[in-house]
């Protein structure tokens, strides 16, 4: 019996299942850009093409103030809870933590297993008891409370494998914890870094209920908007606001892979 | 790492979460022993009636009388979401391994693509899945064109559009852990077991799927306990005619008027999977001192 | 590496900057309005702007539900909003609406006799009037061929209409309508007609396709559903969209609602609010909030500004004779007891 070349990367059958899945993915995308050039009002009969809704939403501020501020809050969400994934993470997989761990681990669970609706309005009161009513200061702190365990699950998870002998190395060779830090580990965590603050901001872009109930005047966001047009029934305009969020995101991802290629 | 340095650290996460969660999560368990406003909030004096009405219900002539209306709901909603990650961890699991195998280039790229949806709001994907899955929807169209079929085929509005519904939305949450799990074994193991004329599958069963396992875990964590308390999808692609836990609580809350009872089920549900978490974060020491 | 945190704190400042500096500014303040999603007229909003040098910010909701819970937990900053009916005494009994004293208003003799003294605000002195219209049904006639007259086609529908009804997905709407077909009163809390209520929703539930509130029209034109309860002004853009379409003005009667405008407490302009109050008594100023949902105003003398095709449709002028039921916000105890026929039916 002949064996041929042995690659344990071939995987049969699994490169059909992975596209199936990636059309699987994408199929609604594929119907929500298209009938975002769709000519007639109702979402379903295609009437022609027409670029009518995205100079719809050119016009429509309420909808470009709802996108803005989903993206304010988005960044700023995204740069706080990674930083203090990053900090948290480092405290449990390097650090000595006797018998607080467990305690830690369920507490930075808890914004993923506490239904939303509650989080919601005890959050709202809360805010309300304190006197807080900043807008999108409110909504940025909110959200960084959910983004946390995103944007820690990867770098834990990163820095879990790593084990400690690179930077065990390094400090054999009498670097300071900081340098060690900078040099050694940062470098080797930056992928689950990146990887965590897109999960993080794809999660606060996306959230509805929290943004719904903590939000004050001025500070509705995307979703919001969008569920409350639902309600009155949808307009394209809901297709064209996500495809140009779609088209933000492909060129910003994109950079990021280029960007990210250039430098290795 | 010295102990001050740790608890320096971690203190951000700690602060941040334990005031602007902790705290709203106190004030949930209040409300649960408290009085329903019926008009929206809650009022002394304190009870256990939101507790109660898990089981028991007033009758129309406001007898008390046993109902399994909540319990099936509960039973319903934790079959689904254990339905979500199965399927979820079979389909998952295989891209994953598919992803590991590329390039470092393709590997990005599919990385890429396996999040991208993302960036589009949960809501409108899950209404694109209606104008596909409808009657007059794309799918159906699509198969009475082509002969297939002569009636449209009720693709929505029941269990099966849900279970859709929940697994495309969770999907890449097990994806991306599985795959980071994975991408850190080293590739010189499965060389070394297949060199031991181990097959595929021995190989898969004795080497990858247990280093994949905390991947997994963690995926599964990632989908099980948001699905059991998600609302859009069951709401929109169910037809509203199914309730399950994520749309009861919020109902709860807007026009059931019964905050203490709404607050009472999240604490049920966050306290079963705290539970579960805690069991499982207990006993992995221990089984990876056995293995 | 630098150059990445540089970035990354140059966002965050950017960012916090932003963040605080949401307000504009302009001469004559501004006001916040808290509305369903599009639902407020852009050009009704333009003309109050120009007329008055105010600027105007409008956020959204989806229900008055929502509303209420987040008021009630404490947000703040909105200086209008609009809200059904039924909810309107829940909200002042609350203490989350002030009074202005529409009815002192200068504007407020233009309000349709009809409507000055309106149940839920009887001496106007929390509202002012925004739209109103009926709620009942919208069959395709052209499938249908019986006769339009009554709420049985809806609720014991004929074999043709099974399995292709649309409900509203919230329980005061249903029941409400459900209670009229009845023909026993509101906010119910008669056991036995409790049970009957309970017992029509359960026979009509197999034939139910989706008890869901939002997108009727889409449902309705698209030919997923046959028959849904709607609202007069989506029926009406169901019938522009489709013809065969017909809104049924029952002989059992049908359940009116009316949207009203108010100031939650502590509202930041109460100025600028109340100025827009007056301006929406307004025939002309009304009418273009009319023209963009398609519903009637309760200001005498606006359908003259809209055009016939509205103006004079079926659904802006229910017949003189048509028994219109206004649901009142219920007591605790048929709220309870709603919720549990709702629960029930939702198994």
């Amino acid at each position: 019996m002949t064996r041929r070349a042995f690659s344990w990367r071939y995987t049969p059958g699994f490169a059909p299942l992975t596209v199936a899945i990636l059309v699987f993915l994408y199929t609604p995308l594929l119907v929500l850009v298209v009938y975002a050039f769709n000519s007639s009002r109702m979402v379903t009969i295609w009437q022609g093409f027409s670029t009518q809704w995205f100079v719809a939403i050119g016009e429509n501020g309420d909808i470009r103030g709802a996108a803005e501020n989903s993206l304010i809050i988005a960044v700023a969400a995204t740069i706080a809870s990674t930083l203090i994934a990053l900090l948290g993470a480092l405290a449990l997989e390097r650090g000595t933590l006797a018998f607080g761990r467990g305690l830690v681990h369920g507490l930075v669970a808890m914004p993923l297993v506490v239904p939303e609706i509650v989080v919601a309005i005890t959050t709202l009161v809360f805010f309300s008891a304190l006197g807080m009513h900043q807008g999108l200061i409110n909504l940025i702190i909110a959200h960084t409370v959910f983004c946390i365990p995103f944007a820690l699950l990867p770098i834990q998870a990163r820095l879990k494998d790593m084990g400690g002998m690179l930077e065990e190395a390094g400090r054999d060779l009498y670097a300071s914890e900081w340098n060690v830090f900078r040099r050694i580990t940062l470098p080797l965590l930056a992928p689950a870094i990146g990887a965590g603050a897109i999960m993080a901001f794809v999660i606060s872009l996306d959230d509805f209920l929290i943004s719904m109930m903590v939000s004050s005047a001025g500070s509705t966001t995307l979703p919001v908007y969008v569920y409350g047009m639902m309600r009155l029934g949808v307009t394209p305009e809901v297709n064209a606001i996500s495809t140009v969020l779609l088209a933000i995101s492909l060129v910003f991802v994109a950079s990021a892979l280029l960007l990210g290629r250039r430098r290795a | 790492m010295s102990r001050q340095s740790t608890l320096l650290l971690i203190s951000p996460a700690v602060l941040v979460i334990g005031v602007f969660m902790l705290i709203p999560m106190f004030i949930a368990l209040a409300y649960s022993f408290m009085t329903a406003n019926p008009y929206g909030g809650v009022q002394p004096p304190a009870t256990f009636d939101a507790y109660v009405q898990f089981l028991y219900q007033r009758d129309f002539d406001d007898s008390l009388i046993f109902s399994p209306d909540y319990i099936l709901i509960i039973v319903r909603s934790l079959y689904l979401a254990v339905a979500t990650t199965a399927i979820c961890l079979v389909l998952g699991l295989p891209v994953a391994w598919y992803i590991v195998c590329q390039s470092e280039q393709r590997r990005r790229l599919l990385l890429f693509f396996i999040t991208l949806p993302f960036w589009i709001n949960t809501l409108i994907r899950t209404y694109c899945w209606i104008l596909i899955l409808r009657d007059e929807g794309l799918a159906n169209k699509l198969l009475r064109t082509l002969g297939i079929i002569a009636d449209p085929l009720p693709l929505l509005y029941n269990d099966g559009s849900i279970l859709l519904g929940l697994v495309y939305t969770f999907l890449p949450f097990m994806v991306l852990p599985i795959y980071s799990t994975l991408e850190r074994i080293d590739p010189r193991l499965i060389e070394a077991a297949y060199d031991l004329y181990a097959g595929r599958v021995a190989v898969f069963r004795r080497v990858i799927w247990p280093l994949a396992k905390p991947g997994a875990l963690a995926g599964a964590t990632l989908v099980f306990a948001p699905a059991l308390g998600s609302f859009l999808a069951p709401d929109l692609l169910g037809g509203g005619k199914k309730l399950l836990i994520g749309s009861l609580i919020q109902m709860q809350f807007t026009s059931s008027r019964n905050w203490p009872f709404g607050a009472a089920l999240s604490i049920a549900i966050t306290a079963v999977i705290l539970l579960v978490m805690m069991l499982r974060a207990w006993t992995a020491p221990q089984r990876e001192a056995r293995a | 590496m630098k150059t990445l945190t540089k970035a990354l704190a140059g966002m965050l400042l950017a960012t916090t900057a932003l963040a605080g500096a949401e307000r504009a500014f302009a001469d004559g303040g501004e006001l916040h309005i808290y509305n369903w999603t599009d639902y407020t007229s852009e050009d009704m909003v333009k003309k109050f702007e120009k007329e008055t040098g105010i600027n105007v910010t409008i956020d959204t909701y989806d229900s008055n539900e929502t509303a209420l819970a987040k008021l009630k937990s404490g947000a703040t900053g909105y200086d209008v909003m609009i809200i059904s009916n039924d909810f309107v005494p829940i909200f002042v009994k609350q203490g989350l609406f002030q009074k202005v004293d529409a009815g002192a208003m200068p504007n407020f003799k233009n309000v349709d006799p009809r409507w000055q003294k309106r149940p839920w605000d009887p001496k106007a002195e929390y509202t002012v009037p925004w739209v109103w219209g009926t709620t009942s049904y919208a069959v395709d006639t052209s499938v249908y061929k019986g006769p339009t007259d009554s709420l049985k086609t809806l609720f014991d529908p004929p074999a043709e209409l099974q399995g292709k009804i649309g409900m509203f997905g919230s329980p005061s709407e249903v029941m409400s309508l459900a209670l009229v077909y009845l023909g026993k009163p509101q906010c119910n809390e008669n056991p036995a007609d409790l049970k009957e209520l309970n017992a029509l929703l359960q026979k009509q539930k197999p034939y139910v396709k989706v008890y869901n509130s939002d997108g009727t029209v889409e449902r309705q034109v698209a030919g997923e559903t046959l028959i849904h309860e709607q609202w007069s002004g989506k029926a009406l853009a169901t019938r522009q969209q489709k013809p065969a379409f017909k809104y049924v003005y029952a002989k059992e009667g049908v359940i009116g609602w009316m949207d009203n405008v108010a100031v939650p407490t502590g509202a930041p302009d109460l100025d600028n609010a109340k100025k827009f109050l007056n301006f929406l008594m307004d025939p002309e100023n009304i009418s273009l909030q009319q023209k963009s949902t398609g519903y009637q105003s309760a200001i005498a003398g606006s359908n003259k500004f809209l055009p016939p095709d509205i103006g004079e449709s079926p659904e802006f002028n229910p017949p003189a004779d048509l028994k219109i039921t206004f649901a009142p916000s219920c007591d605790e105890k048929a709220t309870r007891a709603y919720d549990k026929i709702w629960t029930g039916l939702r198994q």
